[in-house]
């Protein structure tokens, strides 16, 4: 055949290539389906239930609810809405939840990482299964009792810390307080979700520090390298979007935990960056705080910044996705 | 080309080098290896294997696969111990002195006995320049010219007119085989005495392995080169020793070693003559 009638031979299109399940294999198929679906349905239904009740709130205050500092809720003898008005917003809750899990991730993250590498690279065998162990059990420890312990223990302790970190550095914004009162403030609320983040934080570095390929390792060790210098040089490189993830669960983990930073935190409705101070803000534990004798309004308005958490919360984890995949490019 | 291997062609190959005299250097210099044995957990793998490796000479180790030739280049910088359950007997004697003694720094050890592996691997996150000096950063050696020493290090290893104009590319752009130069440039950046190589061409094209072989025959001028390989053209072609690994059901033992030309020539083992010939393995 010569190439000029070859090219005559019209180019057929791709073929549909299918095949037939098997029964058994299409109810399976609906099995894990409904199972993949049920996280996005629970949450979806959170959502849909939040917006709704809080969207009266949301509507009446417009963006003053999150800027707004003070929360009022009026209410006549009858449990309806007061004739003064309430005011509503989470301002200060929202910059209080921020900055705990700020200083949750600064002093968890680096804790978690050291616990990791000291997991991977330099625990005895024996020693490595155990420590695991106690890791995953303080991942699953209620959190009311790290709060009952941060309250009698940690605290006292805390305030300690908290008074040299004024002493020496109170020149730093951050660090300064315009009361000596240093009991429940936001640095001992971090400390307690640090704690809180360290075995979800850990887990996640240690897995993939374990995936670093091993002829990168044997190559560096095979330059003279120190244990130490290793890991600067291949496994840190390539563990870090892991480390960046790792650090965004547990910011995210932070900012909703409500049982432990609620026994620990002196609620304020007022903005305060000064992280020494006992005067803070969460939201989740604003929920917890009000919920109990809230009025029908009072209760839409905490479902309106419950919504807000879960946006926030949402928010996050998408910029962690980010991250992580446009770090796990560099260094693979 | 067909894998059977014609005893003549690979005799006469190895017949054009320059053969150094077995024995030419003073023992207590190189790298000897006394009555050296090997496990891994209980399985002995490498049984009573004694070598000498002159300075300044080529050997290549060959032999079919699971022999223990990896097991034993490795032991001669102890990268054996990084398997957990790896253990060995016997003495390695650098410049005289035992690697394995107590109290020796292993990383010193490395990095006068360095390592090209089979697959290439340099490090992702590095530029090709980074990579070439990394080896300073990872022993905390101090280096004034660095400049000098990386221009060096590639032009040894035959990769400067290639690279030369983006060393701040990233190491994952090159070749697989510009990739192995770069990790033999990377190896002697920290100036090793020793240059163990692990089957360094096994992942590379016909053409790829010219360059390599090129380089090993310009480095075997200033240093001793081990290398371990399936190809025995390759043995013939670029060693001044070869040395014969075989475990014939039992831990892995060295059948026989001579200058390259004997071994192919004239075999004294059987199982040497069986092998080079290709009548198994």
């Amino acid at each position: 055949m010569s190439i000029t009638e070859s090219a005559k031979v019209a180019i057929p299109e791709p073929r549909k290539i299918s095949t037939v399940p098997r029964f058994s294999d299409r109810v399976f198929r609906v099995v894990v389906f409904c199972g993949g679906l049920s996280a996005l349905i629970i949450l979806a239904a959170i959502a849909i239930f939040l917006g709704i009740r809080g969207f009266s709130i949301l509507s009446q205050t417009g963006l003053r609810f999150v800027t707004q500092y003070e929360w009022y809720s009026a209410i006549n003898t009858d449990g309806t809405a007061g004739e003064e008005g309430s005011t509503f917003g989470i301002g200060a809750m929202l910059i209080g939840t921020i900055i705990t899990a700020l200083i949750a991730v600064v002093i968890g993250v680096p804790i978690a990482v050291a616990s990791a590498l000291f997991l991977n690279f330099y625990a005895p065998n024996s020693l490595r299964g155990f420590l695991v162990a106690v890791i995953d059990l303080m991942a699953a420890f209620p959190s009311i009792l790290f709060g009952l312990w941060a309250f009698n223990i940690l605290m006292p302790s805390g305030e300690y810390w908290a008074k040299i970190l004024h002493k020496y550095l109170g020149f730093v914004p951050f660090f300064d307080v315009s009361a000596p009162v240093f009991t429940r403030s936001p640095f001992i609320a971090g400390i307690v979700l640090a704690i809180m983040i360290i075995p979800i934080v850990t887990s996640v570095s240690r897995e993939v520090f374990s995936q670093t390929p091993l002829d990168r390792i044997q190559a560096a060790y095979a330059l003279g390298a120190t244990k130490w210098t290793m890991i600067k040089a291949v496994v840190l490189p390539f563990g870090s979007s892991g480390i960046v993830g790792g650090a965004m669960l547990g910011l995210g983990r932070a900012m909703g935990e409500t049982v432990a930073v609620f026994t620990v935190l002196n609620i304020v409705f007022q903005a305060n960056f000064q992280v020494l101070l006992g005067a803070g803000g969460n939201v989740a534990s604003l929920i917890i705080l009000k919920f109990g004798e809230a009025s029908i309004e009072e209760i839409n308005a905490l479902m309106a910044a419950g919504l807000i958490l879960f946006l926030l919360t949402l928010l996050i984890n998408m910029a962690a996705d980010l991250i992580v995949n446009r770090s796990s490019r560099k260094g693979r | 080309m067909s894998d059977q291997v014609k005893p003549t062609s690979l005799a006469s190959i190895a017949g054009n080098r320059v053969s150094r005299t077995p024995g030419s250097a003073p023992l207590g210099t190189g790298l000897e290896t006394r009555n050296l044995h090997a496990w891994f957990g209980k399985n002995h793998v490498l049984a009573d294997i004694s070598l000498d490796f002159a300075s300044g000479t080529v050997t290549a180790l060959i032999g079919p696969s699971g022999c223990g030739k990896s097991t034993f280049i490795r032991t001669l910088n102890r990268m054996h111990e990084f398997i957990p359950t790896a253990a060995m007997a016997g003495e390695v004697l650098l410049d005289g002195k035992d690697i394995y003694a107590a109290g020796v720094d292993v990383t010193k050890i490395r990095l006068k006995v360095g390592m090209v592996f089979q697959k290439p691997n340099p490090f992702p996150s590095m530029t090709i320049g980074e990579n070439v000096l990394s080896g300073l950063r990872l022993a905390q050696l101090k280096q004034s010219n660095k400049e000098e020493l990386l221009e060096e290090c590639l032009k040894r290893a035959g990769l400067w007119n290639e690279v030369k104009d983006r060393l701040n590319a990233h190491g994952g752009s090159l070749s697989g085989g510009q990739q192995q130069r770069l990790c033999i440039a990377r190896s002697l950046a920290v100036k090793p005495d020793v240059l163990l190589m692990d089957e360094p061409c096994s992942a590379l094209d016909p053409g790829s392995t010219l360059r390599i072989e090129e380089t090993i025959r310009e480095l075997s001028k200033t240093m001793t080169i081990i290398i371990v390989t399936h190809n025995m053209q390759q043995a013939a072609r670029i060693s001044d020793y070869t040395a014969f690994f075989l475990a014939d059901g039992h831990p892995g033992e060295m059948v026989e070693v001579g200058p390259t030309s004997e071994i192919f020539a004239r075999p004294k083992d059987q199982r040497t003559e069986n092998y080079v010939t290709g009548r198994f393995g």
